[in-house]
């Protein structure tokens, strides 16, 4: 096989797979967190997607870096509204907040259509974020690495090592991780768990709305193009082990690479259903994920 | 059942039995396509409502069971020796190997029921094996039948994409174009569901059913005293696959058509929303539910296209929060059924209240 191809198709599919873990962070956290599935969780990519793009209308596209507040506030208020609303009533019946939030993701959906038109809408990405690093001479000639592709990598990475320190090292993160081991002794303790659940789906809102930048800068956005990714973002929340960010990580880079290696041999429709086949087998091997959590209790939601 | 539910059925067995003598066309075909529908919402009642499964999957049953039928249509509809017109147009020369056989009409009806047996099966056991529940199995479900759908919209020449499989002309001999052909399919449609709904409420009175119902209620008890929860769902799974495989077969039928984007993600969510509009736990609730709710649909949705998808939204979020046992929920309170132990969601102390 050509390597050109190849490491062509493994950076596409790391780029790819940023996103992914971008997305992937808020269901993991919020899943860990209050065992929910949100299904509208696509729909705060869409919307950092579309925040993007009036951004870049307004202000121009040297203007870039303000749409990262802009998406990240933009997404994490609306997630906020849909925690108070819908979710905190649903608690402790996650099959029905998934059932109740896909209702959201059709409404949200449906305003973008009218709002935006069902045709993508295309962002332009600072002239410092157009051009490419080439590979000249050596096995490796021609091959390119686009900056937009580089710069959504590097994104991730950031957000990826803050939401570390964040749970690792801050007050905030020892309550989200005392709340996720045991919340009736957390809250006994103190923690204000009601609070900390506004907060906690709030912030991975927030992570989906910047990784909707990312998504913008590298293809136009449209109404399902949350829809498209959440199907996936699932998948890595289920292979990396619910509330583990770094199995998140690992298993976004995985179901990256395996997509993109599929889809230079293959079709993408077929890459997709060798994908799920690929998921299905591994649960056999781990049912809870790569990283689980571990616990005594006899059941888990 | 009361006297007066009992009552109220025979009526509404009655003026189903006589509508095609004073409905028009149009009505007529909209009534036989959402009872074909309400077949597949008998499954979910099934799965979902007695055994505590959520399946986002159906559509791939459904699917299975359409195209199964749909792929012995399109082959009847062809001449001998030919090739089905969407192959020619993609350069298809021979045709695939697991078309032939479906040129019996008895192996085509045979594998409505025995392919989406066969997928449940397959998935079910994958899954429940390995003690995969809850949220789990609703993303899986909802990932297969994206695969499956992704897949059929992408090859073209085998399953002629996401045009799907079209232009039928008889069935056994029948024309589908022909005058009687109409009333004939809303009939075996009617009785089709009839005898779903009595098989499905016959095994869910036996032991078998109260079995589905225990698994349900409290997954580890059941094991506890003996019973091998996971062959119980598997069971429940392959029942609901095979009436979603019937019910696609029969809406194939009744629309002429089958394509991708009848059987995806949306079909799947809609399918149980209207189930848990009408009462998850109740047969009668999910087949009433499914049936006036695609009538509305139908109305709204020609009216004000783009208003019906945020009312639809708006349901979601509302039978959710407001009815969570759905109207069935709310007319039979005498059995006030425990909402936190359905659907498989468990108290997070359960296990130490031993309860």
């Amino acid at each position: 096989m050509d390597p050109v191809f190849l490491f062509g198709q493994l950076f596409t599919g790391l780029s790819v797979a940023s996103i992914l873990l971008l997305a992937a962070l808020g269901l993991a956290l919020s899943f860990g967190l209050m065992r929910v599935i949100n299904m509208a969780h696509g729909e705060f990519l869409m919307v950092g997607g579309y925040l993007t793009y009036l951004a870049s209308q307004w202000l121009g596209p040297d203007f870039l870096w303000l749409a990262f507040p802009l998406a990240f506030l933009g997404s994490a208020l609306l997630g906020a509204l849909l925690e108070v609303t819908v979710i905190r009533r649903l608690y402790g019946r996650p099959l029905d907040t998934l059932l109740a939030t896909f209702g959201v993701s059709l409404i949200l959906q449906q305003a973008a259509r009218q709002l935006f038109g069902s045709t993508g809408v295309p962002v332009t990405a600072p002239g410092w974020l157009a051009g490419a690093f080439v590979v000249h001479g050596g096995a490796l000639d021609g091959l390119t690495f686009p900056h937009v592709r580089l710069f959504v990598i590097g994104l991730s990475l950031l957000v990826l090592g803050g939401m570390w320190w964040l749970l690792n090292r801050s007050r905030f993160g020892m309550h989200v991780r005392a709340v996720n081991q045991n919340r009736e002794v957390a809250s006994a303790l103190g923690v204000n768990t009601r609070r900390l659940d506004l907060l906690v789906f709030a912030l991975g809102s927030g992570v989906a709305g910047v990784a909707g930048v990312g998504l913008a800068l590298l293809a136009p956005v449209n109404p399902t193009v949350g829809a498209a990714y959440i199907v996936n973002a699932f998948l890595v929340v289920v292979v990396g082990g619910v509330g583990s960010v770094l199995g998140g990580a690992v298993a976004a880079v995985g179901l990256g690479f395996v997509t993109a290696l599929t889809e230079g041999f293959t079709s993408v429709s077929l890459a997709q259903a060798i994908l799920l086949v690929l998921v299905v087998a591994f649960l056999q091997w781990k049912p809870r994920g790569l990283f689980p959590t571990r616990s005594r209790a006899l059941e888990e939601t | 059942m009361s006297r007066g539910g009992a009552a109220a059925l025979a009526l509404v067995a009655v003026g189903l039995v006589l509508a095609p003598f004073f409905l028009g066309a149009y009505p007529l075909a909209l009534l036989g396509r959402v009872l074909a529908l309400s077949i597949a919402s008998i499954g979910v009642c099934v799965i979902w409502g007695r055994t505590g499964i959520l399946s986002l999957g159906q559509g791939l049953f459904f699917g299975l069971g359409g195209y199964a039928l749909a792929m012995h249509l399109k082959l009847a509809a062809t001449p001998r020796g030919e090739l089905p017109d969407f192959m020619v147009y993609n350069g298809v020369e021979a045709l695939p190997w697991f078309w032939k056989p479906f040129a019996s009409a008895p192996f085509a009806l045979g594998m409505v029921l025995v392919l989406p047996a066969l997928a449940a099966g397959l998935v079910g056991w994958l899954m429940f094996r390995r003690r995969i529940t809850g949220v789990y199995v609703s993303i899986i479900t909802q990932a297969l039948v994206l695969a499956f759908v992704t897949w059929l919209g992408g090859s073209q020449g085998l399953t002629s994409g996401t045009n799907g499989i079209t232009d039928f002309q008889t069935f056994l001999g029948i024309n589908l174009r022909g005058e009687a052909f109409p009333r004939g399919l809303y009939w075996a449609t009617l009785l089709v569901l009839g005898l779903a709904l009595a098989g499905t409420a016959w095994v869910l009175r036996t032991p078998f059913g109260s079995l589905l119902t225990a698994v349900r209620d409290n997954e580890n008890r059941t094991r506890f005293l003996g019973y091998n929860p996971a062959a119980f769902k598997i069971a429940a799974f392959v029942l609901g696959g095979v009436l979603a495989g019937v019910s696609g077969a029969l809406y194939t039928l009744h629309l002429g058509t089958i394509s991708p984007a009848m059987i995806g993600v949306a079909f799947g969510i809609e399918l149980v929303v209207w189930v848990a509009l009408g009462g998850r736990a109740s047969l009668w609730g999910a087949v009433g539910g499914l049936v006036l709710g695609q009538l509305a649909k139908d109305r709204i949705s020609s009216a004000a296209p783009d208003a019906w998808l945020y009312l639809m939204g708006a349901l979601f979020v509302l039978v959710v929060l407001v009815m969570p046992q759905g109207v069935a929920g709310l007319l039979t309170r005498r059995r006030a059924a425990p909402v936190r132990s359905s659907a498989g969601i468990k108290e997070v102390g359960n296990v130490a209240s031993g309860d």
